[in-house]
C-alpha cells in the first residue's frame, strides 16, 4: 500500500490505480514478420525485476491517464513518476 | 538411520523431558561438487531432492536455501489442497500430488496432518452455475471425485453459510470435492528434509545463491554465500524469486512476482469442518486445528517482493466473508502476512528443462503451489534425473509460450488470480 503521484491529479492512494506492467515493451512494427520465439519475448517474457523496475500504471479511478513510474520493487518506493513519451529521469 | 517416529519413542522421549531426540536433519556445509543442485529449500524444493534420492538413486544431493527451510511461501500459504482443476492436463497433475498426499504421512514417517475435511466452491451468479457445473462434469471424466451441489445441498454441508437470497451475491451452488482438504504446512518441509537428509541430502540453509556460472550452453556450477559449488544440474525451484535466479542464468522468464496475503483469526472453538472458496467474491476459510479461520485473500496487481500487500485487498476479501458468514462479524484477526507468488500467463506452472543444459526450473505456481508439492517433487526429479520431463509435466513446458499451447487456469482454478 502506497501513495502514487499521478502526474495529472497529484498524490492518490495506490488503490485508485491499475498497474500496467513493465514499461517500454516496443509493440513490433512488423507483426507479419515476427518468429513464435519472438512473439512469445513480446507477449509473455518479462524482466519482473527484484529492485528499481520501469513501469506503466493508470489513474483507472480518475483521470484513466497512463504514464510511467521508477518504482523499487523490494519496498514499494516510488522514484519518479513521468509521462508516456517521456524518457526514464533516471 | 534415523530413529523411527512412534508413541514408544514419544512415550520414550517424554521420561527424559523430550531432551535428547535426534536432530531432524543435520547442518552440513557444502561440498565442492554436487551431483544435482536444487536452489530453494521450501517443500517444493525438497521434495525435489527426496524423490530424486529415493527413485533416481541420486546421492549427492545439496539443496541450497537462502534463509531457513520452509520459511517462504510454505509456511505462508492458507494449506488448501484440491486437484478439481478443469484441464486434463491440470487434472493429472494435481490429482498426482493429491494420491501422494494420501500416503504421505506414513510414508515419510512425519505427520503432516494431512485432512480430507472437503473443499467446497460456491457459485454466486449464472455463468458461475454453468462454469462449476462443467468442471465438474471435467473432474468426474478425468477420474476425479467431484459433485455438483444446489443451495440446499451447500447449507447442510456447511451451515454457517448464508444462503439468503437476499445478499448481493447470492449462494447459487457449489462443487464438492471429499478427497480435498487441508494438511500442515510446516510439516511438508521438514517431513521431506527429514527423509531427504536420512539418504545423504546435503540441506544448506543461510546459503544464498549469487550467480549461475555458465560455461556456453552448459551450467558449471553456482557461486553461493558460502563460495562456489561445481555441479553440472541445478534445478530452481525458488517461487517468487525464480525471475531472480533465472536472470543470473541470462534467461528471461514468462512470470510476475506479486504479493498474496493471508490472515488468521484469534482461535475459536471448532465452527467450520471444511473448506469453503468462492471465485467470484474471493473469499476462502477454512479452520486451523488451533481453531484460528484460515482467510486467504487475493493478490495484489503490481509487481513487488516485499512480502506485504495493499489493505484494500485484506478489506475486500473481509467484505466477502462477512456476508457470507454473518456468524464472524465480531471475530478479531490475529495476523495477517504476504507472500510472494510467481504468476504465469495462463496460470499454470512451469516445470521443464531450460535452453541452458543442466538447467531446470519449476517454477509459475502462482497462487496454487502448496497443494502441488509431493506431485511437483516427484515429477521434478523425474525430469532431472532422465532431462526428460515425466508425461505427467510434459504441458508444462517453457516451451508452450512459444507454442501457444497453453494451460489456461485462469477461470477454471477456484480463485481467481
Amino acid at each position: 500500500m502506497f501513495l502514487i503521484n499521478c502526474p495529472f491529479c497529484g498524490e492518490r492512494e495506490q488503490s485508485e490505480f491499475k498497474a500496467g506492467g513493465e514499461a517500454h515493451i516496443v509493440r513490433p512494427k512488423q507483426p507479419t514478420e515476427l518468429s513464435d520465439d519472438e512473439w512469445a519475448e513480446y507477449l509473455f517474457m518479462r524482466k519482473n525485476i527484484k529492485g528499481v523496475q520501469l513501469e506503466r500504471w493508470n489513474h483507472i479511478h480518475g483521470c484513466r491517464k497512463w504514464f510511467n513510474i521508477v518504482r523499487d520493487t523490494t519496498n514499494d518506493e516510488i522514484k519518479a513518476v513521468y509521462k508516456m513519451g517521456e524518457k526514464p529521469p533516471i | 538411520m534415523k530413529n523411527k517416529y512412534s508413541i514408544f519413542s514419544l512415550i520414550k522421549n517424554a521420561l527424559s523431558n523430550h531432551e535428547n531426540w535426534q536432530r531432524a536433519w543435520r547442518d552440513p556445509q557444502p561440498k565442492k561438487e554436487y551431483d544435482v543442485i536444487i536452489i530453494g529449500g521450501g517443500g517444493h524444493g525438497l521434495a525435489t531432492a527426496y524423490y530424486l534420492a529415493k527413485k533416481h538413486s541420486i546421492k549427492n544431493i545439496a539443496v541450497l536455501e537462502k534463509g531457513w527451510i520452509g520459511g517462504g511461501n510454505t509456511g505462508r500459504n492458507t494449506t488448501i489442497i484440491r486437484s478439481n482443476y478443469l484441464w486434463d492436463a491440470s487434472a493429472g497433475l494435481y490429482d498426482h500430488a493429491l494420491k501422494i498426499w494420501e500416503g504421505l504421512s506414513q510414508e515419510l514417517n512425519y505427520n503432516v496432518m494431512f485432512s480430507q475435511r472437503g473443499v467446497m466452491n460456491l457459485a454466486h451468479n449464472l455463468q458461475d452455475v454453468r462454469d462449476l457445473k462443467r468442471r465438474t462434469h471435467a473432474n468426474r471424466l478425468n477420474g476425479i471425485d467431484a459433485v455438483y451441489l444446489n443451495t440446499e445441498e451447500v447449507k447442510k454441508f456447511c451451515p454457517i453459510i448464508n444462503t439468503s437470497p437476499d445478499i448481493r451475491y447470492p449462494v447459487l451452488g457449489g462443487t464438492l470435492q471429499k478427497r480435498a482438504g487441508t494438511a500442515r504446512h510446516d510439516a511438508v518441509a521438514w517431513g521431506y528434509a527429514r527423509g531427504a537428509d536420512e539418504m545423504g541430502v546435503d540441506i544448506i540453509q543461510n546459503c544464498e545463491v549469487k550467480g549461475i556460472k555458465r560455461n556456453g550452453d552448459t551450467v558449471e556450477g553456482v557461486d553461493t554465500a558460502k563460495g562456489f559449488i561445481k555441479t553440472k544440474k541445478i534445478g530452481v525451484v525458488a517461487a517468487g524469486h525464480s525471475s531472480v535466479i533465472a536472470n543470473m542464468a541470462g534467461l528471461r522468464l514468462p512470470l510476475e512476482s506479486k504479493p498474496l496475503q493471508a490472515l488468521v483469526s484469534e482461535p475459536v472453538k471448532p465452527i467450520i469442518d471444511t473448506v469453503v472458496m468462492s471465485n467470484a467474491v474471493h473469499a476462502y476459510v477454512s479452520q486451523s486445528d488451533k481453531g484460528e479461520l484460515v482467510i486467504g485473500a487475493g493478490t495484489d496487481d503490481y509487481i513487488s517482493y516485499s512480502q506485504k500487500g495493499s489493505h484494500d485487498i485484506v478489506e475486500g476479501t473481509l467484505n466477502a466473508i462477512l456476508e457470507l458468514y454473518p456468524i464472524f462479524s465480531r471475530m478479531r484477526m490475529l495476523r495477517q502476512w504476504g507472500g510472494i507468488v510467481d504468476i504465469c500467463p495462463d496460470a499454470s506452472p512451469i516445470i521443464s528443462k531450460t535452453s541452458v543444459k543442466g538447467l531446470y526450473f519449476n517454477c509459475g505456481w502462482g497462487t496454487g503451489g502448496f497443494k502441488a508439492t509431493p506431485g511437483s517433487g516427484d515429477l521434478f526429479a523425474h525430469t532431472i534425473a532422465n532431462d526428460e520431463p515425466h508425461k505427467l509435466n510434459a504441458a508444462f513446458n517453457l516451451n508452450r509460450f512459444v507454442s501457444g499451447d497453453l494451460v489456461d487456469e485462469h477461470g477454471a482454478a477456484a480463485v481467481a488470480h
